[in-house]
C-alpha cells in the first residue's frame, strides 16, 4: 500500500494534474484509480498525437496556403491548390500511373488465390514452394530495385534469358512509359504476391477438413470445392486484400523511385508529392495533394466497411 | 484417371515456373556478385557462372567503399530502440485499454483505430515539419521516434493477447497487495512473450527494410542505414554491377537467414499483422 501512495505522490509531483492538497485515503484511492490508465496511456497518446494527428491537422492547414516550407511568411490562398491538382494535366497524370498498379494487383490477387488453393491440398515440397513464394515480400526494397534494374537492363537478365530461348531483342524495357510502368508493376506483383498468398493460405487452412470430406462424398470436384467451400470462407480476407491493394496502388513509392526516379512517365502520386514538397518547396501544393490521397484512401476503406460488414473488427 | 495425372502435372509445372520467376532474378544477381569486372566486360551473357565461385572481392569493396559496416551499425541501433519502444508502448496501451474502464476510453480507442487507416506516406509532408521543429532532423532519433509512435499494428497484436490472459490472475495479485504497475510488470508483461516475439519479428523486418523514413530524415552519409547506403551505391558504382550485386546480396542475406530460422513465426506474425 505504501508503494501505491508513493507512486501517486510521485505522479502528482511530476504531472501536477491531481489536486495539490493531500486528500484523505478513500478519495486518494479513487483519484489513483482514475489516473492509473492514463499513466499507461500518456506516452502512447503523446506519440500518436505528435506524429499522426498533429501532422494531419497541419497538413490540412498548409493545403490552403502558398507556404514554401521554409519562409516565415505564408498567405491564405483558399482552394487554389486543390484546383491546381485537378486541372493541371501534368499533376493529374499520376492517377493514370496508379492504374497500372491497380491492374497488377488484380493479377496478383488471382495468382495468390490460385497458389494458396493449390498448396492447401497435398503437394510435395509444399513448404519449399510456400517459402519461395513468400520470401520476396521480406526482401529490402532497395535490393529489389537493384535486382530488377539489372533484370531489365539492356542485355540484362531478361534479355539474356530471351536470347537463350532463341528470341533476340533490344527492347528497352524501361525506355517508354507504357513498357516501364508495366515492368515496374510486374516487379510490384513479384514483391507483394507472397503476402496475399500467405494470408489466403492461412484462411483456407482454418477451414475444417470435414467440409472437404463431406463434399467429396457428394461427388464435388476441386473446382466445386473452391467455388462453394473455399471462396465463401475466405471472403473477409479477400475483401481486406482488395482494400490494401487499392490503397497500396495509390501510394506506390519505393520501387519506381529506386528504379527510375519517376522518369519516363513512371512518377506516382507519392513521388510527385515528395518532389513538390522537398525539391520544389511547394509545401502548400504538396499538402493539398496529400490530403486528396488521404481522403481517397479513407473513402475506399469506408466503402469496403459498408459493402462487406466485417465481423473481424472487434477492438473492444 | 489420366485427366487427374494431367491436372497434377500442370499444378507442379505452375509451381516450378513460379519458383523460377522468383529465384532467377535473385540467382543472377548472386552469380554477378562473384564475377570480376573483367568477366563483366566480356559480355558473355548474364546467365553464365563466374570463373572463380569463391571470388569475394566485390563483397570486400561493397563493405569498405560502400560503408556497409557503419550502415549495419546504424540499422542495429535503430532496431534496438525502435523495437524496445514499440514493445513497451504497445503492451502498455493494450493493458490500459483492456483492463481499465475510464472516461473517454471510446475516444482513445477510436483515435488508435482511425490512425491505423492513415497511410504514413501521405502525412510525411507535415510530419517533416514537426520532426524538424524538435531538432531531430538528420539524427537517428527521427526514425526511432517515428517507428515507435506510429505502430498501431503491434498494439492490435498485444491487445488480442492481453484479452486472452484471464483477469482472475490480476485480481488474485491485487488481493496480495500488488498495484497496477506491479501487475503489468510481473504478470502481464511476462505472459505476453509470444506476442512480443511476433512484434519483434514483424517490426524488425519492416524496420530493417524501410527506405522512405531514413531517406527523408537522415540525408547525412554517416547516418546511412542499410537501405539508404545501398541506394547510394548507384552513384560511385554506377557501371559496376558486380559491386552493386554484392551490396544487394549483403542486404538480402540476413533476411534470408532470419527467414530460414524463424519461418513459422514469420508467417504467423505477418498474417496477424495484416488481418489485425
Amino acid at each position: 500500500m505504501t508503494d501505491t501512495t508513493e507512486k501517486a505522490a510521485a505522479f502528482r509531483a511530476t504531472a501536477g494534474a491531481a489536486p495539490a492538497a493531500p486528500a484523505p485515503a478513500p478519495p486518494r484511492a479513487r483519484v489513483l484509480r482514475t489516473v492509473t490508465p492514463w499513466l499507461f496511456l500518456i506516452a502512447p497518446l503523446a506519440l500518436l498525437i505528435t506524429f499522426t494527428y498533429a501532422p494531419i491537422a497541419n497538413m490540412v492547414a498548409y493545403s490552403f496556403t502558398d507556404w514554401d516550407g521554409v519562409s516565415p511568411e505564408l498567405h491564405y490562398t483558399g482552394v487554389v491548390n486543390y484546383a491546381e491538382i485537378f486541372t493541371r494535366e501534368d499533376l493529374f497524370q499520376v492517377f493514370f500511373v496508379s492504374g497500372y498498379y491497380l491492374a497488377a494487383s488484380v493479377v496478383q490477387i488471382v495468382a495468390a488465390l490460385y497458389f494458396a488453393t493449390v498448396l492447401s491440398f497435398n503437394v510435395r515440397f509444399r513448404n519449399f514452394f510456400k517459402g519461395v513464394l513468400f520470401f520476396p515480400y521480406l526482401i529490402n526494397g532497395v535490393a529489389i530495385g537493384f535486382v530488377f534494374l539489372y533484370f531489365f537492363q539492356d542485355g540484362g537478365t531478361l534479355d539474356s534469358l530471351l536470347s537463350l530461348l532463341g528470341h533476340h531483342t533490344d527492347h528497352a524495357w524501361l525506355g517508354t512509359s507504357t513498357s516501364a510502368n508495366t515492368s515496374l508493376a510486374g516487379v510490384s506483383v513479384w514483391r507483394y504476391m507472397g503476402l496475399n498468398f500467405v494470408l489466403f493460405l492461412g484462411a483456407i487452412q482454418s477451414i475444417p477438413g470435414e467440409l472437404y470430406e463431406a463434399a467429396e462424398l457428394d461427388g464435388a470436384n476441386r473446382w466445386h470445392q473452391f467455388r462453394h467451400i473455399i471462396a465463401p470462407s475466405i471472403k473477409p480476407v479477400i475483401s481486406l486484400t482488395v482494400i490494401l491493394s487499392i490503397s497500396g496502388s495509390l501510394s506506390v513509392f519505393e520501387i519506381p523511385y529506386i528504379m527510375t526516379g519517376g522518369a519516363t512517365g513512371t512518377e506516382t502520386f507519392v513521388i510527385q508529392t515528395i518532389k513538390l514538397a522537398f525539391q520544389f518547396n511547394k509545401t502548400g501544393l504538396a499538402s493539398a495533394a496529400a490530403v486528396v490521397l488521404l481522403l481517397i484512401i479513407l473513402a475506399v476503406t469506408w466503402l469496403q466497411r459498408r459493402l462487406v460488414p466485417d465481423d473481424k473488427v472487434d477492438l473492444v | 484417371m489420366s485427366r487427374r495425372i494431367a491436372a497434377r502435372t500442370l499444378v507442379y509445372l505452375s509451381l516450378i515456373t513460379a519458383s523460377a520467376v522468383v529465384l532467377l532474378p535473385l540467382g543472377v544477381v548472386f552469380l554477378t556478385s562473384l564475377k570480376t569486372s573483367k568477366e563483366m566486360a566480356d559480355d558473355s551473357g548474364k546467365l553464365t557462372l563466374p570463373d572463380n565461385p569463391l571470388n569475394f572481392d566485390n563483397y570486400v569493396t561493397a563493405f569498405q567503399d560502400g560503408r556497409m559496416l557503419s550502415a549495419f551499425g546504424n540499422t542495429a541501433l535503430i532496431l534496438l530502440f525502435a523495437i524496445g519502444g514499440t514493445v513497451l508502448i504497445g503492451s502498455m496501451t493494450a493493458y490500459a485499454i483492456d483492463r481499465f474502464s475510464f472516461r473517454f476510453k471510446k475516444l482513445v480507442v477510436a483515435l488508435f483505430l482511425i490512425a491505423a487507416l492513415v497511410p504514413g506516406v501521405t502525412t510525411q509532408v507535415a510530419t517533416f515539419q514537426i520532426v524538424n521543429s524538435f531538432g531531430m532532423f538528420d539524427s537517428l532519433w527521427a526514425p526511432i521516434a517515428l517507428y515507435m509512435g506510429t505502430d498501431i499494428v503491434s498494439i492490435y497484436i498485444f491487445l488480442q493477447f492481453v484479452r486472452s490472459i484471464p483477469v482472475s490472475l490480476d485480481e488474485s495479485a491485487r488481493l496480495d497487495g500488488a498495484n497496477a504497475f506491479t501487475i503489468y510488470r510481473k504478470i502481464i508483461f511476462p505472459l505476453l512473450k509470444p506476442a512480443i516475439a511476433t512484434v519483434v519479428i514483424v517490426k524488425g523486418i519492416t524496420t530493417y527494410n524501410d527506405f522512405y523514413i531514413p531517406f527523408l530524415y537522415m540525408p547525412s552519409e554517416d547516418l546511412g542505414v542499410i537501405s539508404t547506403s545501398l541506394f547510394r551505391f548507384r552513384g560511385p558504382f554506377a557501371a559496376h554491377w558486380e559491386t552493386i550485386s554484392a551490396g544487394a546480396v549483403l542486404v538480402i542475406l540476413p533476411t534470408l537467414i532470419v527467414f530460414l530460422c524463424l519461418q513459422r513465426f514469420i508467417y504467423n506474425g505477418f498474417t496477424k499483422g495484416a488481418t489485425r
